[in-house]
């Protein structure tokens, strides 16, 4: 199937900026969907509220727009009740780690066979630019006109700690890396964090002086490197990309059926 | 199964209604008092089968039933005073994309954390405007056992019937007093089971483009048709929109389709109301009192009778203002400072002849409290 089959043409066009790092996304979602040879009524998108998390409208799968930062809770209840769907969820880091910060971590912790998808572009897009939990401390936002002091997070260490078993970082450049991470992500048992290093040129890139889309793509090549390369020991400010976790542990729902047969008298 | 006789709080009752009436999935976070149904709930729905999780707060609690919801399982989740206060947001959004559930907010003194193990009746007025935006809302309560029970399968079948959330607003003293409760036979109490569409798969399903009578069938999220839920403003087939005109006609639905139906949603009990000279009008544990008080003086020969309602929204305005109508005073007894009384008052043809007997202190309110103010309204001593 083409990538354009899995879209809803009559909600085009969409409110992406040009240049918009979300669409890179979407784009790669879409591709990897395909190359995985799901069917559209497998799939069900869960998001928020946020430019990144439009992309639920977009595709032709079940489609669940919610609140800002709740995405995870939502979709904690669909798949507890229909454990065969497989979730994926699109968040923006404000939305995934600022309001939605303690779902997050407490999806992580159950280890809940949903996929996160964290569109970092350092910023809130949606409401026009203000500071995110991982703008970082110097940038500028409208919120911080005399630079940010907010330390970031660390989405990669964070999912981590709190139990997500898969946990994969790329960006909007590499997308053969994107497409590759996501087809792991989606086919893993267990709650599996992606974050993809997003542009948004219209805030973020112009507020802190990053240039064009194109430019700030560059820079997402030039400040990046593979996970565990020599690289990062020369440049301890070089951000690794590639999966950083990738381990077993008991998925929530199958841990209730479990519970459920106990209930039912079974040992 | 047979009919059971159960000797349980209003919290068990609550639960034991849920599963007559199909429960699901549960999610909810500990709370004061409402923390039993959890607690039971933990126990039992697995033994069926159904759904049961603890989640990380009320937001996540009312976000995950609704998700529950959507994809088929009759779903609900109970807090009290500060969970329902975090849950405003998701109700809001269930209230917008149509998607049935029951919430229980069994009340406790407040505001803030206020008196978590004394009642009161502070939250009427939030179950109905605690959700920002124009909306409608059903809300249920009972004033023992036996009626927690049956407004409790009530709450299932309206929001299976009007695909909204139903609120069952009850208190810390019908939560926790023990009764008798008759549990019915499966097929005794009917139930409204969920309307689904009959739309085959591959053919489009619009999930919000009403039947004729109104109800819109639903189709299991995940299941055979694809389509978009959210809580924007939204065209039939789920998609957002700011068309003027589609706006509207939403939001006049979502009032409609409840303050339409105030007649038939309108749960109320009376007791010697016939030939009345005084009314008092109450509803949860305070009727229990007002109740005790009628009795009491009917037996010395006064002609007082009693409304206890059990539909406090949409406010059954129709029937207070019949049964009020030609009494020497209604009073309207009630743990807070006048939440119902306000809604009487506009209901009733001479507001200045209702007045509020109340407890604010968190103690359960008597049949005294009540007199006292009988007999100001009379014009004898207290
Ligand atoms: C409860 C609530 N608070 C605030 C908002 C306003 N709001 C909408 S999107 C957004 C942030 C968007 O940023 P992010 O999640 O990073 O996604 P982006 O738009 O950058 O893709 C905010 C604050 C809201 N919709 N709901
Ligand atoms: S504001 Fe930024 S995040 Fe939002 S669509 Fe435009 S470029 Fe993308």
């Amino acid at each position: 199937m083409a990538v354009r089959d899995y879209l809803r043409e009559r909600f085009f066009p969409h409110i992406w900026c040009p240049g918009c790092g979300h669409g890179v996304v979407l784009n790669s979602l879409l591709r990897t969907v395909e190359e995985l040879g799901f069917t559209k009524n497998q799939i069900a998108v869960v998001s928020g509220i946020g430019c990144s998390s439009r992309i639920s409208g977009y595709v032709d799968f079940h489609t669940l727009h919610t609140l800002h930062g709740r995405a995870l809770a939502f979709a904690t209840g669909l798949k507890l009740q229909k454990p065969d769907l497989r979730v994926i969820v699109p968040m923006g880091d404000g939305d995934a780690l600022a309001i939605g910060g303690n779902h997050f971590l407490h999806a992580a912790r159950r280890n809940i066979d949903l996929t996160a998808i964290v569109m970092n572009n350092r910023t809130y897009g949606m409401t026009g630019g203000q500071y995110s939990p991982l703008s970082g401390v110097g940038t500028a936002a409208t919120t911080a006109p005399y630079g940010n002091i907010d330390p970031g997070f660390d989405t990669v260490r964070l999912a981590a700690a709190a139990g997500a078993t898969f946990v994969a970082r790329t960006t909007t450049y590499h997308v053969q890396q994107l497409v590759k991470i996501l087809g792991e992500a989606i086919q893993h048992q267990g709650f599996s964090v992606v974050e993809v290093l997003s542009q948004c040129p219209t805030y973020f890139g112009r507020k802190n002086k990053a240039g064009s889309a194109v430019d700030m793509m560059r820079q997402f090549k030039d400040q990046t490197t593979p996970v565990g390369s020599e690289a990062k020991q020369g440049n301890p400010a070089l951000i690794e990309r590639g999966v950083f976790v990738r381990e077993q542990r008991p998925e929530y729902c199958a841990a209730y059926d479990e519970v459920v047969r106990r209930a039912q008298g079974g040992r | 199964m047979s009919e059971q006789v159960r000797f349980v709080q209003g919290n068990e009752a609550c639960v034991e209604a849920a599963l007559y009436a199909g429960l699901g999935f549960f999610a909810g976070y500990p709370i004061t008092p409402s923390t039993e149904i959890a607690e039971l709930l933990a126990l039992k729905l697995p033994q069926r089968g159904g759904k049961f999780i603890q989640m990380e707060d009320e937001i996540s609690s009312m976000c995950a039933i609704i998700g529950a919801s959507l994809a088929g399982g009759k779903a609900m989740t109970a807090t009290s005073g500060p969970g329902f206060s975090l849950m405003q947001e998701a109700l809001g959004y269930a209230i917008m994309t149509e998607i049935p559930c029951v919430i229980v907010n069994v009340q406790r003194g407040g505001p803030s954390t206020g008196l978590p193990t004394h009642v009161a009746q502070g939250d009427v007025n939030q179950t109905r405007w605690g959700v920002h935006g124009d909306h409608s809302i059903i809300v249920l309560t009972a004033s023992s056992a036996q009626d927690v029970f049956a407004m409790t399968v009530e709450a299932f079948n309206l929001a299976e019937t009007y695909r909204t959330p139903v609120i069952l607003l009850f208190d810390e003293v019908v939560a926790h007093t023990r009764e008798r409760l008759l549990v019915p036979e499966p097929g005794v109490l009917p139930l409204v089971e969920r309307l689904t569409t009959s739309v085959p798969e591959n053919v489009n399903y619009h999930p919000y483009l009403p039947r004729e009578d109104g109800r819109l069938p639903m189709s299991d999220f995940g299941g055979i048709h694809r389509y978009n839920v959210t809580g924007l403003f939204h065209d039939m087939w789920g998609f957002p929109t700011e068309d003027p005109k589609t706006v509207h006609e939403l939001l006049r639905h979502l009032v409609d389709k409840i303050e339409n139906r105030t007649h038939i949603i309108a749960h109320y009990q009376t007791y010697h109301v016939e030939d009345a000279e005084f009314l008092i009008i109450s509803y949860g544990c305070s009727a229990r009192s007002a109740r005790q008080l009628v009795e009491d003086r009917r037996l010395r020969g006064d002609r007082i009778g009693l409304l206890e309602l059990q539909t406090l929204w949409p406010f059954p305005a129709h029937i207070v203002q019949q049964l009020s109508a030609g009494k020497k005073a209604v009073i309207v007894a009630e743990m807070n400072t006048g939440q119902v009384t306000a809604s009487v008052k506009a209901a009733a043809d001479d507001p200045d002849r209702v007045f509020l007997a109340n407890r604010l202190d968190g103690q359960f309110i008597t049949h005294y409290d009540i007199r006292n103010v009988l007999r100001l309204v009379q014009g004898k001593g207290v």
